[in-house]
């Protein structure tokens, strides 16, 4: 199959769904992708948060760890909890060696500001090309009933297990990393090199493994993303990264760069956003929707919704 | 003699007409990079311009010259919408708002019935003769020495190596981004109007984000210190796949290896200035 | 001149300027002296457009120019330094002190490409200023060097060099004597007290008072980001409240 058609395959379902629903259930719908928009968004505005440098090497993370979480399926014949660990270390992992050998060695000197972003560019490229030559361009399937087709009756809304598992998983791990950046000794030295990396390595902060443990958690963060996109639609394959990079954008730049509780209501917006475009304008729009997003913010707010206006650094 | 050389040609001039055609489009990135931004909209913007000027030249019988200047202004046009806003904020803004940008155009140009959905056109005239290439390529050389040495190449310079300085010395910075970025598009329209009317299709899967980051890598392997660089890494690239044939579906990868390595390794590209210093000095 | 009128600047939740207030009087030199963090630096960057005061303006020659962009108020007359040097390293020195004239020029597009006499006769005319300026520094027999291969006192003084090209009313520096040895700080002053001889006003930034003490004839005391003294070097070399700021930070 074409990556295109594997791609535009995914809106399908939701497009039937929201032809014969009401207002309610695309509310539901719309949870379960944003939920995932936002957890995607979080590891990437929390890269740009403590490393202040723009990584496009994170849908392709994303796509590492949908396939790693499938092998860990289809291979190993591990359940859904274990597969989204698998995909969480081995996404992590890459993270983590993304920063070691692209974005580590520009730090050691004074760089444009634009290489670390052309060198995340070259990661992205070469892994993706790799997947492509091992993968082959087309689509891969999680087994029959790997999730089980129940679902449940809320009032008007009906919700699949699926849906339900997804935006469990999704803002368990969302809570889960602010109360780690909030409560934990790595947490809030995280969180001060953020604020000033400077002040934090006076503080005697030891800031090169902050951006290694960063690193693997915005990674990890992707691939949890990248499997249950994966379940969601069903489908995986080695370009999916680029769509979901898009969308990762348009949602830090909604919520406010480096913002993480932006990123978590701009990825529900943008799920919002999508799946009444598609439901009440046209499916072919979805795919515009986030660069529609993106450009009214940037023409209206640029510094995101919350509108802290971000200083210029002098 | 004669026929040696006229066979030569026959089997080489496409992979010449395409090292014309790619070191156009590297130029093209090469405006942007050289006030410090950013575009991967280059790709989407080369294939705005070979769908206008094709459809002028196969729907409406529109003379070559004036289908591949309207080749150049919508894509203009469209980048001078898109950099107003974008480019007022800081460096990174222009790379994500293009690289969105790119998959709009790509799914616009799959969904159009005037662009042929995801057929593309077909049968688009043969129009492009080798000497349009000459001279089109002609007029850009001449115009970035000319930039080179005058008050906007200057401003272009600082503004990248310093945006906040440049702006303390008088220089409207964002109207050079915008200009440079729309100057970009345009150089990429008329690539691809030029592409269109040698390759007689125009398909809407040849401007993606793959094309786009082909593009960068062109501009970053040759060096975006002078226009020299962009040229010659076009150059070396557009002949390194036909070596490299035998690599398949890993070719992509090279690009990926190719640019991490030179970010990191030769930050200056092949081409840095002080290739042109130290000639100077030896001659 | 030059009129800040109770600037106030926040940044996130700290106040780092608080109701600055001060006069720069055509003419002179105009000191703006305080411990390393009182907000200096701030009060130029919000006076050269680079930050928008949370409150308070500024006023220069009579017009508001509190919230014009750099550019703008770079046209107005105004122009500065950086006490962190921000020269164009990889542009020669020359093409530095061109860019510093940036305003100068008025050739048009069209001109550069067809390469028109009235493009000729400007850069003409002004590479050969831009050669008078930088003698002006004693670098001119470096002119064609990467600016990047300067010395750091050469590079100070190419960053004075490219502010005084943009033919400036009033000219900002901010610690120029950062990193100098006494010798050399005290040939710096020498310079800045000729380029006013020759008609420009200027401010400048020091932490270290006693090195502008002798060429400034106003000086305003920022502490905390608060003017607490303002008037003659005398003046305010005996305020108590400068004197304990001082000793404060030694102490
Ligand atoms: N862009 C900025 N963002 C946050 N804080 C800043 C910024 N610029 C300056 N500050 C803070 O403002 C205070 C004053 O800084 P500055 O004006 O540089 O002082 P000075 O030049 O007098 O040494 C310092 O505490 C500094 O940390
Ligand atoms: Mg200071």
């Amino acid at each position: 199959m074409e990556p295109e058609t594997a791609f535009s395959a995914i809106g399908e379902d939701l497009i039937c769904i929201g032809r014969v629903t009401v207002f309610l259930q695309q509310f539901a719908n719309a949870l379960a992708l944003g939920s995932v928009y936002a957890l995607f968004a979080i590891g990437f505005t929390l890269i740009f948060g403590v490393l202040e440098i723009i990584t496009l090497a994170h849908g392709t993370i994303f796509m590492v760890g949908a396939f790693a979480g499938l092998l860990a399926v289809t291979k190993l014949h591990l359940g859904l909890g274990p597969a989204i660990l698998t995909a969480m270390l081995a996404a992590g992992t890459l993270g983590w060696v993304i920063d070691l050998v692209a974005v580590r060695p520009l730090r050691k000197r004074s760089f444009h500001h634009l290489a670390p972003m052309i060198a995340t560019i070259g990661c992205a490229t070469f892994i993706t090309s790799i997947a492509q030559g091992l993968f082959g361009a087309e689509a891969y399937r999680f087994p029959f009933d790997f999730v089980p087709a129940t679902s449940y009756t809320l009032g008007p809304v009906q919700l699949t297990l699926l849906q339900l598992i997804i935006i469990a998983i999704s803002f368990a791990f969302m809570v889960i990393i602010i109360v780690l950046l909030h409560k934990t000794k790595w947490g809030k030295a995280v969180r001060a090199v953020a604020e000033n990396r400077r002040t934090a390595a006076l503080l005697g902060i030891p800031v090169d493994r902050v951006y290694q443990i960063t690193s693997f958690t915005a990674g990890a963060l992707g691939g949890a993303a990248g499997i249950l996109t994966g379940i969601n639609f069903n489908t995986i394959h080695a370009f999916m990264g680029g769509p979901m990079l898009h969308r990762g954008i348009a949602v830090v730049i909604l919520g406010g760069m480096g913002d993480i509780r932006g990123a978590l209501l701009g990825g529900l917006i943008l799920g919002f956003s999508e799946i009444m475009s598609v439901a009440y304008i046209s499916s072919d729009f979805r795919d515009a929707v986030s660069f529609g997003l993106l450009f009214l913010i940037l023409l209206l707010k640029p510094a995101g919704i919350f509108g802290r206006t971000g200083e210029r650094k002098v | 003699m004669g026929e040696f050389l006229a066979s030569t040609w026959y089997t080489y001039n496409t992979l010449l007409y395409t090292i014309f055609v790619n070191g156009m489009l590297a130029l093209s990135i090469y405006l942007t990079l050289a006030c410090g931004q950013l575009s991967l909209g280059n790709a989407a913007f080369m294939g705005m311009g070979a769908y206008t000027a094709a459809i002028l030249t196969m729907k409406a019988g529109a003379p070559f010259g004036i289908a591949l200047i309207a080749g150049g202004a919508l894509p203009a046009l469209v980048a001078l919408i898109i950099g107003i806003p974008t480019l007022r904020l800081s460096g990174v803004y222009l790379a994500m708002a293009t690289l969105g940008f790119g998959e709009v155009v790509r799914v616009a140009f799959l969904n159009m019935s005037i662009t042929g959905g995801s057929l593309g056109l077909n049968g688009v005239p043969a129009k492009t003769e080798f000497w349009h290439l000459l001279l089109v390529m002609g007029i850009l050389i001449y115009f970035f020495v000319k930039l080179k040495s005058s008050r906007f190449g200057r401003a272009l310079e600082a503004i990248n190596e310093d945006e906040t300085a440049a702006s303390v010395m008088g220089i409207r910075t964002t109207l050079f981004k915008v200009w440079a970025f729309a100057a970009g598009a345009f150089i990429a329209g008329v690539a691809g109007g030029l592409n269109a009317h040698f390759t007689f299709f125009v398909s809407p899967r040849e401007y993606g984000f793959e094309f786009a980051v082909d593009i960068l890598t062109f501009a970053i392997l040759g060096g975006t210190q002078t226009f020299w660089g962009p040229i010659v890494g076009s150059t070396i690239l557009t002949l390194l796949p036909e070596l490299l044939r035998f690599m398949g579906p890993y070719r992509l990868a090279l690009n990926g290896l190719i640019l991490l390595f030179v970010v990191i390794y030769l930050p200056n590209g092949i081409v840095s200035r002080d290739t042109f210093k130290k000639k100077a000095d030896r001659g | 001149m030059l009129k800040v009128q109770n600037i106030i600047k926040d940044f996130g939740g700290l106040r780092v300027l608080d109701g600055v207030v001060f006069q720069v009087a055509e003419g002179a030199i105009f000191g703006l002296i305080g411990p390393n963090g009182a907000g200096k630096t701030t009060v130029f960057n919000i006076v050269s457009g680079l930050l928008q005061p949370t409150d308070g303006r500024v006023i220069f020659n009579g017009a508001d120019i509190t919230r014009l962009p750099p550019h703008a108020i770079a046209a107005q007359g105004i122009s500065r330094t950086f006490q962190n040097i921000r020269i164009f390293g990889e542009m020669s020195l020359l093409e530095n002190v061109l860019v510093g004239m940036h305003r100068l020029f008025s050739y048009s597009p069209a001109a550069m490409f067809f390469d028109l006499p009235k493009k000729r006769t400007e850069e003409k005319l002004l590479r050969e200023k831009a050669c008078d300026i930088l003698s002006l520094v004693n670098l001119e027999d470096k002119a064609d060097w990467a600016a990047k291969n300067l010395s750091y006192g050469g590079q100070r003084k190419l960053e004075l060099a490219r502010a005084l090209a943009t033919d400036p009313k009033l000219l900002l520096v901010d610690e120029p004597a950062a990193g100098m040895n006494p010798a050399e700080t005290e040939e710096l002053m020498d310079e800045i007290v000729q380029i006013n001889r020759r008609g420009y006003t200027i401010c400048v930034i020091e932490h270290d008072m006693k090195v502008i003490m002798g060429i400034c004839g106003q000086i305003a005391v920022l502490n905390f980001g608060e003017l607490i003294a303002e008037g003659s070097p005398e003046e305010v070399k005996r305020n108590p409240l400068v004197i304990e700021a001082y000793l404060g930070k030694e102490g």
